[in-house]
């Protein structure tokens, strides 16, 4: 893209989706019709359910059935030109040479200070395209970092829908919608399927620690993928599900979240709440050796200069009552850090949390950490202090969701 | 270069205009091996002297008025054939249609003759307290910018300097400079005099160079600009060196070759080498690469970081400050080749050598800069005049004279495009001289008018802007080129920026040049 190039009016009417307040995702008439206890949150500007009929049987429609969960308010964009490779790689922290076609990997992009932007997955179609899904809107980042690069980048969240499909029963639910050749999806493999006139993407990645699929289709097949994915799945406990149910298996698999356990660098107003990779535990993938990348610089200088001054970790904490929001002490007295979320986990049977700790707390220091836990109690607050311990994520690991092929049900 | 493609370098200066030259110079003075390329066939870039008729010469920078002293002690430019003493600054003279024209003697106005009485005090103290407050900002001009937040000492140092500098102003002049310093020029010079001549010299030089208008907030700030420059210890102060403005340009090259550094001219370089964000050297546009330690780019910096550095090896949010670097010039400039030397009535024959200013009053600034905004110039342009051949008679053939001509407000994008717009505008230029010097039109042999677009495509300078960026406040100090990268370092390792782009800015200083070398000098970061 040359300098020139996407004046502001251009740019502008690209990011119209903010003048309406609430959308409406292609799949609402489905969900809507599902909806009974009308429980909406707010999903980057869309209308999105936070539970459908049940949080808690919703959770274990994941674990135990399959689940069928809207992701269209993700933000996606497209990625196409000779250079689509050289200008993801110098966006985000992974070696994209290293993705290759029918891949995809989690990855994360910074600023020119080495703060996150954000996190996302990145799906390699072909030498010459892709597509990255994420949680903010980036669009005046992704064209100035297109300049020098022969690629161009469209937003294409609007006109691409997406369903996450997830639990152990998701690879019997698209055998029996007929979607042939699912079964040699490994991990991170994506592949294009005939429906209707059209094409679906299905990849095997998910937010869940569980087996899964992600779904990405054009906006006008959208229902009728909804309404074949509903009828082939209904022998195999297919529910859709919300949010709430969503974000705790995300913890289990101790997956993190933009804007809940950490503050993406544009939107942050305080200075300090900037994070660099290795402040949140995507240090893994700032890949040093591959040549330039936003960022590299200052990552790389303060990894000289041992300046990380956050780490992020998964905790274990005592009892069953969830933690979250709840400060984190060192020896019962100096906070420390901050659980930004908390369960109990049905799954590994525990009281599971991930947490921000001021260095070097839970970075080389792990002993006698506490947390302050406020149990509402009719009217009044049980003031816990809780010992927690510092576990490696994710706090399980099933071995469904990487057996290839998918068992069968 | 066979030799030189082989060897490794200390120092590659990329761009052989006037600050590649005085860093090459200083570099090399300090004991490094120092190579410089240009890539035009001449050095110096618009300083030089090129020969625009047959017999007739000129220089685009057509005068000195902040060359800065310190290079010329440093190197020696004196030794080096450079003359600046021993002739008297060029007056400055504020034409008037009715041949009562007003004349600002010595260093920038020491004398003014042509006014009245009143007039006369009035401009003592408005000039004395502009050179006393232009000489707060001075010192920031001959050094790194301070950063904000910065606890280097040398940072300290100059802003507590400063700080006395405020103070030794006294309380009530102080409370005005910081009253001031942000101001319009128009506003200000309407507080202090009266004569609209006066006024329009002033606003003129005010915004000479910039998108301003007399009246744009932050003008005075163009003024400020001027007045820290100085020539020969006279702020303010101008004059062309015996010898033209080649003599600047020779000087610093034969400083430079003295001194070790080997200077090669069609030599355009067309990358510079980056390897694991450190710049490793230069490959030249005829394919050979030269290996240095650091590499000093004296060009412009978008030029620098888009076309040889390229953006993908930079990081987003500085390629998104380069790119918004506003650099569109709204300067033209004419060189006349003509039969003989124009009659300007009511204009003494000592006066003549001077600067001739047609800017009759801040409105009449203000009207041209009107249609500038909009795309377009103005049908009464306002303009500095020089007649180069009179105090170098090499400028023109014998009896016959060259007339060079700083116009201002002429937008580097024309609404109607400059092929059909540069007859125009040397039209509107010609009907201007014409009033004030009768019968030239018949006297021209020649006319070269060199628009911003041509002064971008013959100088390589983005936009044909001298000061490569415009010199407004946002885009000054700490901001200049881009805030966070003002030190003449860049966000890749061992690249280093001299040219007008960075701190202070343009001009024929030497200035950015020169602190460059120093940082250089520093070593690492």
């Amino acid at each position: 893209m040359n300098i020139s190039r996407s004046s502001t009016s251009e740019r502008l009417s690209a990011q119209a989706h903010f003048r309406t307040l609430r959308r409406d995702t292609p799949f609402q008439p489905r969900i809507d019709s599902l909806a009974r206890t009308n429980d909406w949150y707010n999903w980057g500007g869309f209308r999105a359910p936070n539970s459908l009929w049940d949080e808690e049987l919703e959770y274990f429609a994941i674990r135990s059935q399959c689940a069928l969960f809207d992701i269209s308010p993700m933000t996606k964009y497209s990625i196409e030109g000779p250079d689509a490779e050289a200008f993801c790689n110098r966006l985000t922290l992974r070696d994209v040479s290293k993705l290759k076609p029918g891949r995809v990997h989690y990855t994360a992009w910074c600023d020119d200070d080495g703060f996150v932007l954000d996190d996302g997955t990145l799906f390699r179609h072909s030498a010459t395209r892709f597509r990255l899904c994420c949680q903010e809107r980036h669009l005046p980042w992704l064209l100035d970092s297109a300049i020098g690069f022969d690629v161009s980048v469209e937003e294409e969240t609007e006109q691409v829908a997406g369903l996450a499909l997830q639990g152990p029963t998701s690879f019997a639910c698209l055998r029996a919608a007929g979607f042939g050749g699912v079964e040699r999806l490994k991990p991170f493999d994506l592949a294009q399927f005939p429906h209707e006139n059209g094409q679906v993407t299905i990849s095997r990645t998910g937010f869940t620690g569980d087996l899964g699929y992600e779904l990405f289709i054009e906006r006008d097949l959208a229902l009728s993928l909804w309404d074949r994915l509903m009828e082939a799945g209904a022998l195999h406990g297919i529910r859709a599900i919300g949010y709430a149910a969503l974000n705790r298996a995300r913890l289990e698999a101790g997956l993190i979240v933009a804007n809940a356990d950490f503050v993406p660098a544009e939107s942050a107003l305080r200075a300090d709440r900037r994070r660099m990779p290795d402040e949140i535990g995507l240090g893994f993938m700032v890949d040093a050796g591959k040549g330039h990348f936003n960022g590299r610089r200052a990552i790389l200088e303060a990894r000289a200069k041992k300046k990380q001054r956050h780490v992020l970790v998964g905790l274990e904490i005592e009892g069953n009552i969830p933690a979250e929001h709840a400060i984190v002490y060192h020896r019962k007295s100096q906070e420390v850090g901050l659980v930004s979320a908390a369960m109990w986990s049905p799954m590994v049977k525990r009281n599971i949390a991930i947490a921000s700790l001021d260095c070097p707390f839970g970075d080389t220091v792990t002993e006698d950490l506490w947390v302050e836990i406020y149990a509402m109690r009719e009217l009044k607050y049980e003031r816990l202090m809780k010992r927690a311990k510092v576990v490696p994520r994710p706090f399980m690991k099933l071995e469904r969701r990487t057996a290839t092929p998918p068992a069968d049900f | 270069m066979t030799s030189s493609s082989r060897s490794i370098r200390d120092v590659v200066v990329v761009g052989g205009g006037h600050n590649g030259l005085a860093c090459a110079a200083l570099l090399a003075r300090d004991g490094r091996n120092v190579l410089l390329l240009e890539a035009d066939a001449e050095l110096g870039g618009p300083a030089r002297t090129e020969e625009f008729f047959p017999g007739f010469r000129a220089s685009t920078a057509h005068l000195l008025n902040r060359f800065h002293p310190e290079l010329v002690r440093l190197l020696a430019l004196e030794r080096h054939g450079l003359v600046l003493t021993g002739q008297p600054f060029m007056p400055s003279v504020a034409l008037a249609r009715d041949g009562n024209h007003l004349v600002l003697h010595g260093a920038y106005g020491e004398a003014l003759t042509g006014a009245s009485a009143a007039e006369q005090r009035a401009w003592r103290e408005l000039r004395a307290q502009l050179l006393r407050q232009a000489g707060i900002l001075k010192p920031f001009l001959a050094r790194r910018p301070p950063e904000p937040g910065s606890r280097d000492p040398g940072d300290l140092i100059a802003l507590g300097k400063a700080a006395l500098a405020l103070k030794r102003l006294g309380k009530e002049e102080m409370r005005d400079f910081l009253r001031v310093f942000l101001m319009n020029v128009n506003d200000l010079l309407d507080e202090q005099l009266t004569d609209l001549r006066l006024k329009g010299l002033l606003a003129f030089d005010a915004v000479l160079g910039s998108h301003l208008g007399p009246r744009s907030p932050t003008s005075l700030l163009g003024l400020y600009y001027r007045l820290a420059g100085e020539i020969g210890g006279a702020a303010g102060a101008q004059l062309v060196p015996r010898g033209g403005m080649a003599s600047v340009v020779d000087a610093l090259r034969q400083a430079a070759e003295s001194a070790g550094a080997t200077v090669l001219t069609g030599a355009p370089v067309s990358r510079i080498l980056v390897e694991h964000g450190r710049a490793t050297g230069v490959a030249l546009a005829d394919g050979q690469e030269v290996r240095a330690g650091c590499v000093v780019s004296a060009i412009n910096p978008r030029s620098t970081f888009f076309d040889l550095v390229g953006a993908p090896a930079l990081d987003t949010g500085f390629v998104r400050k380069v790119k918004n670097i506003r650099m569109k010039g709204d300067v033209a400039k004419l060189h006349l080749a003509l039969d003989g030397v124009p009659d300007f009535p009511g204009l003494l024959p000592e006066d003549m050598g001077g600067r001739l200013v047609i800017a009759p009053s801040p409105d009449h600034v203000e009207r041209a800069f009107n249609p500038a905004k909009y795309g377009a110039f103005s049908p009464e342009p306002v303009m500095e005049i020089v007649l180069p051949s009179l105090s170098d008679p090499a400028m023109a053939p014998a009896g016959c004279c060259t007339l060079s001509a700083v116009v201002q407000y002429a937008p580097h994008v024309l609404k109607e495009g400059w092929d059909v717009g540069r007859p125009k505008l040397l039209g509107a230029i010609m009907a201007q001289l014409e009033i004030y010097a009768p019968g030239i039109g018949g006297m021209v042999r020649h006319a070269e008018l060199l628009t911003p677009a041509d002064i971008e495509a013959r100088y390589r300078m983005p936009g044909g802007h001298w000061h490569h960026g415009e010199l407004q406040a946002d885009q000054m100090l700490f901001s200049r080129p881009v805030s966070g990268w003002s030190g003449y370092d860049t966000p890749i390792e061992g690249l280093y920026l001299a040219g007008a782009g960075s701190h202070p800015g343009g001009g024929i200083s030497g200035v950015p040049g020169m602190n460059a070398a120093r940082r250089v000098m520093e070593g690492v970061r």
